[in-house]
């Protein structure tokens, strides 16, 4: 494979496009990173994007892919060491299942929890508990979601590690809680311990700056 | 591979439904189509699909598999000697999968809302959006068929699947409003494709016919209006 120019467009905090810095890590792919400030969006990324105009993109000789879980679909089919989707295609179909139910039911849950107040917080608390029970489930007799190494729904979920921490710690309220989910704890402690996991997470100061500043006007908005 | 092990847990009016049933008919695979009444969910689907309790799943060897999409490529995937369904380049495949989900995230939602918009302005509204998105579409048609047929080139693909499914209640949604949203002018390659995808063997039987689909749209608007019950 000659010239293997790869770009990522992406910006400091971005969970969707920290899990595109983690699967090119694990496969040991070089690559650049554009980091963009969607406040003032690069013509580049809105040739590569011209759609949603979103990050992350992944461009490879010279041709842009988007779609975060798509892009790591897309680099495990074209650089075959290390594969981060399972074999066999019912463990597949588990595999993407997990991944969308994590960007949509489970972070919308999450997200609720975060921007809400009293009884609507509560009620919140409840659904995410229930959507990370399904996590829970799933990891049942493994170290990761991969086994015993980190796979597509370990990279998929990952945001779940960082994230949750920052808004639990805004908010002061634990979500996550040992007693309730000890086997997710422990997957969220040996997942950060990784190296190439530990070495990328966006400076923890920066983060609950972003996220106060985002939870503002929720809290202006309610009585 | 036991095909009398495959069961699909559906409704006949449902877009998402008939993905998995035109994969498994490309590729030769007979199964059992369970259907699922209006308004109601049977033991099965509860236990098959507890997360999410929506339709289709697709029950093989007693394994459940959920969500259309990933239905379609796990069928692709098992059914691995039949005809392919996702390109075979990785960026061809990540170009089929990127706008599959613009179809059900961004575009749907759309065509949905032209049945839920209350007055006329947000009708001619939704109307718009959809033409618009389907314009997107035909872009993305004459960049995947590299001049040929479908999506997918010469044969019907994953892209033509997620799409395609779509046909039924676009007609039925021109029928009902009276507006043409595919039309000769602004999306020629797409007009020559729906006619092509839905004389296809893989598709003609599980397509409804745009009368029957009106009629049920009637019977879902007029549950939605209804008053909720105390």
């Amino acid at each position: 494979m000659a010239n293997e120019e790869v770009k990522l467009f992406r910006t400091w905090s971005s969970p969707f496009g920290l899990r595109i810095v983690w699967a090119l890590k694990l496969k040991g792919i070089e690559y650049e990173t554009v980091l963009e400030d969607l406040s003032n969006k690069s013509h580049l990324l809105l040739q590569y994007n011209p759609i949603h105009k979103k990050i992350p993109v992944l461009l490879h000789n010279g041709k842009p892919i988007v779609e975060s879980l798509v892009i790591l679909e897309y680099i495990d089919n074209t650089w075959e060491q290390i594969p981060i989707l399972p074999q066999d295609p019912y463990e597949r179909a588990r595999a993407r299942f997990l991944a969308k139910f994590g960007d949509e039911k489970l972070l919308s849950s999450i997200w609720s929890v975060f921007v809400k107040q009293g009884k609507e917080q509560e009620e919140a608390i409840g659904s995410a508990w229930e959507n990370l029970k399904i996590l829970e489930e799933e990891l049942k007799g493994k170290k990761f979601f991969g086994g015993d190494t980190i796979g597509f729904v370990d990279i998929a979920l990952g945001w779940t590690v960082n994230l949750i921490g920052i808004l639990e710690e805004i908010i002061e309220l634990k979500i996550v809680d040992e007693e309730k989910f000890p086997l997710l704890c422990a997957w969220m402690q040996d997942f950060a311990d990784v190296s190439i996991i530990k070495d990328n997470w966006p400076p923890h100061d920066k983060m609950i700056a972003k996220f106060l500043a985002i939870r503002e006007p929720y809290l202006a908005g309610s009585k | 591979m036991d095909s009398s092990d495959v069961k699909v847990l559906g409704a006949w009016p449902s877009p998402f439904v008939m993905r998995p049933r035109i994969a498994l008919n490309i590729k030769s695979v007979t199964y059992e189509f369970l259907q699922e009444g209006l308004g109601s969910k049977s033991e099965l689907l509860l236990q098959s699909n507890p997360v999410h309790k929506k339709i289709p799943v697709l029950i093989h060897a007693q394994k459940p598999i959920c969500e259309s999409l990933i239905i379609v490529q796990y069928i692709d995937e098992v059914w691995s000697s039949g005809p392919t369904l996702l390109p075979s380049d990785p960026y061809d495949r990540a170009v089929a999968r990127f706008w599959a989900a613009y179809v059900d995230d961004k575009w749907f939602p759309c065509l949905r809302g032209i049945a839920k918009a209350q007055g006329k302005e947000t009708r001619e509204e939704a109307i718009e959006q959809v033409k618009e998105g389907l314009v997107l579409l035909e872009g993305a048609f004459e960049k995947c068929s590299k001049g040929k047929g479908y999506f997918g080139g010469e044969k019907i693909g994953y892209l033509d699947i997620a799409v395609g499914s779509f046909l039924g209640w676009i007609r039925a949604t021109e029928k009902m409003n009276g507006v043409k949203l595919l039309d000769e002018a602004k999306t020629p390659g797409l007009v020559g494709w729906a006619e092509r995808f839905c004389a296809n063997s893989a598709v003609k039987e599980v397509m409804p016919e745009t009368e029957k689909l009106a009629e049920f749209a009637k019977i879902l608007q007029a549950k939605f209006k209804a008053p909720p019950p105390n």
